[in-house]
């Protein structure tokens, strides 16, 4: 293969509010079933990117728990495989990763001894497929030192959050703001790079070397003028996930038809580890419509457009509106909720009333009351 | 129970000696598990897969129930024996990963007969399937070996059975299930003493002194099941049941009985298979697939949740993974990757892996086997019953039976008691229906 990968998954976001107390970004359950690292994961494998290094730092238990075997990518090969690095102290260093780049800096081991002649970056918190070999052919057709995969977002789309991109003709980079306080443009780095090894080690040296450890801002926006930094413009559906607002939005998206069969039905498949959990069951009294439901749900009550993670327990008289109730909740009877995401393990007592609105969806998170010792 | 390092073993080592081959890969109990009959009272569901690859409760195959006690219960050396249409199993199996029986030494093996020098043979018998695997057992030189059918739904520990095997100083353990008296005729049964010491058993009595039925599952001590195969391997069609346990009894081996009190269902016939699955959607199932200390493992290939749509009606039922539902679906089991269109009615029926149900079709007290396609407007379960032409006692108790990959055309009619397999026309349907009694057997393939 002509590339390693390199998943940068350290993140934290305190725009995810309560969300990310329990969890890194790249953790975030997506969809019923995925998490958000899933899918940089298998568009790696499904681009025949067979060595893949994952770099965590923010509360990777989760992760790591999600990350417990590289079967569930097919990376469990003889040749390469799934790598995590969670930051050491090590003789030459005592510090945790202070950015992006050094992240990268602190496990160029990894890239040294690695033959291959690209790497392909990811980060965690995109929900997109794409074939990184595209991007490749394309890098080298342009002759690029960098390209970074880009989306237009739509017009009124709050770029804020991102890294904007302004391009000449021939998609060459000539601007790069990180997230700019007003922007007219709506172009954004999607947080996936192609760049060959060699040169990655070189930057990540210098970078290193002038105590800067932002991937970004010293190396993408350091290096704009004198190396050639193109733009790939990805046509198909990207979300990132990382504040609530576009959390619950892409989540909400996969009850769309069209973007659900994108994502389920089209070749290649979305992978994940596998739960070993029952179907989920019906049970007289259940009410469900416009919902996707995971396995080991069980459900009694109503549930209308939601999403269900798996192991989901919907009480008697429960009514479920427009919430995303996330892994191994428990609703007790004849308790209301709408326009919330309800954290994973939560226990929701009986007869009770959670209301979030639709452009403030409210966070739940109450005490696991069922696993006390 | 993995390795066994004894203090022999050590004790050889020390003695100068090296540490035999045998030592290290030397298991306490392997498990055989037969998994190579037809299951022909299934009909057309075991037209071209072998009974323990049939699906059950949604996402399960019948296999995943003994494979899931083997590893619950630390057995981690199972040899699956195989011989009637054996792709699906194989491909079910594979290297043992869902089960984790994918080992360095032991783990799932499959074992197909095979051409030998002089005398090859198919599995003739229970017994001599195992016989013809005598090298695969020698290899790990058990102490025990569980034996074990591919054929019911069940969650047992072996390792208590195995407790009781070795409290007992026994040399052949028969589980068994206390029946109903009234029901003790239509099984083999055993009878003890009250020590749980078997004195004689009794197939099929007229007048049962027991109501202990044996469940087809056994430990032997090695040694003694290594000496009766070989002394029985000229039986012909040699089984447990009628050659190997009666010899043990003649020997004098000590024989015991052990009673197994849990929910443990045979699901060999149509009307017991669809009972069985209709008991997974009670309230509070006698056998609960939702507890978390006994789980049941599959290989299960999707990953997307279902789909309920806007119009959809769901009560009372499990649904598999990757599911569409846009119709309504009543008192039933659906597999995963089944898709079920706008104004469906499914109703008291079973829907496998990967089928798909037309349109406005009713289907009514049906089983419908994996990737299988009804058109639309069609309606499966109409009219009055009536006995089954072909098969009166195998497609019987009303129920419409549909074997995979068959492809049913759009506005047929269908009637009880019926069986369909393969892709069929609407030129197979005078008048666009098959009255109840009736059979469609095509071969072709799907285009």
């Amino acid at each position: 293969m002509r590339a390693v990968g390199i998943v940068l998954a350290g993140g934290n976001s305190n725009r995810l509010k309560e969300l990310s107390h329990k969890r890194a970004v790249a953790a975030m359950p997506i969809a019923g079933g995925y998490r958000s690292i899933d899918f940089a994961l298998s568009n790696m494998s499904n681009s025949h990117v067979q060595k893949v290094a994952v770099l965590p730092q923010y509360n990777a238990k989760s992760l790591n728990e999600h990350l417990n075997s590289s079967k569930w990518w097919d990376f469990g090969r003889k040749q390469g495989g799934l790598f995590v690095f969670t930051p050491t102290i090590t003789a030459e260093n005592g510090n945790w990763y202070r950015g992006t780049a050094d992240a990268i800096a602190q496990n160029l081991a990894f890239l040294k001894s690695s033959h291959e002649p690209y790497v392909i970056i990811a980060s965690g918190d995109g929900v997109y497929k794409l074939d990184y070999n595209k991007v490749l052919e394309y890098h080298i057709s342009k002759k690029a030192d960098i390209t970074v995969v880009t989306k237009t977002l739509h017009e009124e789309a709050d770029t804020s959050r991102f890294g904007v991109i302004r391009t000449d003709e021939d998609e060459r980079i000539m601007e790069f703001e990180e997230k700019p306080i007003v922007s007219d443009i709506n172009k954004v780095s999607t947080g996936v790079y192609v760049i060959r090894r060699r040169l990655l080690i070189e930057l990540i040296e210098q970078a290193a070397e002038d105590d800067q450890f932002d991937f970004v801002k010293d190396i993408l926006i350091r290096y704009k003028n004198q190396k050639r930094i193109y733009a790939y413009e990805l046509e198909s559906y990207w979300s990132n996930i990382s504040t609530v607002d576009s959390y619950y939005r892409t989540n909400m998206d996969f009850l769309k038809k069209d973007i659900r069969d994108y994502f389920f039905k089209e070749y290649p498949d979305v992978y994940s580890k596998v739960d070993d959990l029952p179907p989920a069951k019906y049970n007289v009294g259940s009410n469900v419509r416009n919902s996707l439901v995971s396995s080991g749900c069980i459900i009694n009550g109503t549930v209308e457009n939601s999403i269900l993670f798996k192991e989901v327990y919907v009480g008697n008289n429960v009514t479920i509106k427009n919430s995303i109730i996330l892994n191994d909740a428990y609703i007790g009877d004849n308790t209301y909720i709408e326009n919330c995401i309800v954290e994973s393990r939560d226990t929701i007592r009986a007869n009770m009333k959670y209301i979030g609105a639709e452009d403030n969806i409210r966070i739940v998170v109450e005490k696991n009351e069922r696993y006390v010792l | 129970m993995g390795l066994i390092f004894t203090h022999t073993n050590w004790h050889k080592q020390i003695k100068g000696k090296k540490l035999e081959v045998d030592d290290v890969i030397k298991k306490e109990m392997i498990a055989m598990l037969l998994a190579g009959g037809q299951g022909s009272r299934l009909g057309v569901l075991t037209a071209n897969v072998a009974k323990p690859a049939v699906s059950f409760g949604g996402k399960y195959r019948i296999i995943d129930f003994p494979l899931s006690n083997c590893i619950n219960s630390g057995v981690d050396t199972v040899g699956v024996l195989t011989q009637y249409q054996p792709l699906k199993l194989n491909t079910h199996i594979g290297i043992g990963i869902p089960w984790d029986l994918d080992r360095n030494i032991g783990g799932v093996s499959i074992l197909p007969p095979y051409e030998k020098s002089s005398n090859s043979e198919w599995y003739t018998g229970t017994a001599n399937a195992i016989y013809q695997n005598l090298e695969y057992m020698e290899y790990y030189n058990p102490e025990y070996v569980l034996i074990l059918g591919g054929d019911h739904i069940y969650k047992m520990d072996y390792e208590v059975m195995l407790q009781f095997h070795k409290d007992n100083k026994a040399d052949v353990t028969v589980a068994t299930i206390p029946v109903p008296w009234e029901d003790a005729g239509r099984f083999g049964v055993a009878i003890t003493d009250d020590k749980k010491r078997i004195s004689e058993f009794e197939e099929k009595p007229a007048n049962p002194r027991s109501n202990l039925a044996s469940m087809g599952i056994y430990i032997f001590s090695w040694p003694v099941l290594r000496d009766a195969l070989i002394k029985l391997k000229d039986q012909p069609s040699c089984d447990f049941g009628m050659h190997v346990l009666p010899y043990c009894m003649e020997k004098g081996d000590r024989l015991f009985a052990y009673e197994y009190n849990g929910y443990w269902k045979d699901v060999g016939t149509l009307a017991a298979y669809w009972e069985a699955n209709m008991e997974l959607i009670e309230l509070i199932p006698e056998f609960n697939l939702y507890e978390e200390f006994w789980k049941i493992y599959t290989k299960s290939d999707r990953i997307p949740p279902q789909f309920i749509s806007k119009d959809a009606i769901i009560d009372k039922a499990i649904i598999g993974d990757a599911c569409e539902i846009y119709g309504e679906v009543h008192n039933s089991v659906i597999g995963s990757g089944v898709y079920i269109g706008p104004g469906v009615v499914v109703r008291d029926s079973i829907i496998m892996n990967s089928s798909s149900i037309g349109d406005r079709t009713i289907v009514e007290k049906a089983v419908i086997a994996e990737n299988v396609v009804i058109g639309n407007d069609c309606h499966l379960g109409v009219g009055e019953e009536a006995p089954n032409v072909l098969k009166a006692d195998v497609y019987a108790f009303g129920l419409t039976t549909i074997g995979e990959n068959s492809v049913i055309p759009g506005g047929i009619k269908i009637g009880k008691n019926t069986a369909i397999s393969g892709v069929t026309e609407p030129g197979d349907y005078p008048n666009g229906i098959l009255e109840s009694g009736q059979v469609i057997i095509k071969a072709g393939d799907r285009q």
